[in-house]
């Protein structure tokens, strides 16, 4: 049974490890993900936005969507924390303390 | 309590990193869309100023500062922030989230500042809640 682990995880990785072969190679200017709107950012973004970092207009302003549902992950995980950890003795102690 | 609470050094000098600190971290928001840096990264630092003070004041000293009415309400607002400058966006007529119709001098520049600030306060009060429920958990 621990070599079936073994040999299904050795399977795996030897997967990934193939599929890993066909990717483009680093810095490729004709992979897929160059050729596509990589350009009009480098080339637009700065009349577009006014804004000289390159990252920041992409990350807050041509996929904001995105930013807004990391903001929310953050906000989610306080939630979980608070609901998880925090108990009504905690919120006595508190206002004494305050 | 312990040691690190009654050193006077240990605590003068972390006041004085603290305020630096937070400084720095207004810095890096601010200064987001113009140089490296950002809301995320901002707001860490300024969380990380208030987990030193809490490090060596203990944590009453900083929930005299921040209570947790304060926390949890501005852990939602910088969230608010963020999805009000959007629907904004779509109330002048635009697309969510395109501020290019805010009525503003730069408006795609100050649009970004405005989610910047957002997520660096959702950020900063998150860390601090999350230290502070962990801290003092039984």
């Amino acid at each position: 049974m621990k070599y079936l682990d073994l040999i299904v995880t050795g399977l795996t990785g030897l997967l990934l490890l193939l599929g890993s072969l066909g990717m483009p190679e680093t810095g490729d200017p004709k992979s897929p993900a160059s050729v596509h709107v990589s350009p009009r950012y480098i080339e637009q973004s700065f009349e577009e936005t006014a804004v000289p970092n390159l990252v920041t207009a992409i990350l807050a302003d041509y996929r904001s969507f995105d930013t807004l549902g990391e903001a929310t992950v953050i906000f989610t995980g306080a939630l979980a924390v608070l609901l998880i950890l925090r108990t009504g003795r905690d919120e006595e102690k508190d206002q004494g303390d305050s | 309590m312990n040691a690190a609470h009654e050193s006077l050094v240990i605590r003068t000098i972390c006041r004085l990193v603290a305020v630096f600190t937070q400084l720095f971290g207004l810095y890096v928001i601010m200064h987001g869309h113009s140089s490296p840096g950002g809301g995320f990264q901002g707001g860490v630092i300024l969380a990380s100023s208030f987990i030193l003070l809490a490090v060596s004041d203990g944590i009453g000293e900083v929930q005299r500062r921040f209570s947790l009415k304060a926390l949890t309400i501005l852990t939602s607002a910088g969230v608010f922030l963020y999805a009000g400058i959007g629907v904004v966006c779509l109330l002048l007529g635009a697309n969510f989230l395109d501020y290019g119709i805010l009525p503003l001098p730069e408006p795609r520049s100050l649009g970004m500042l405005g989610i910047e600030i957002g997520v660096g306060v959702t950020v900063m009060a998150a860390t601090v809640s999350i230290f502070r429920d962990l801290m003092l958990f039984e």
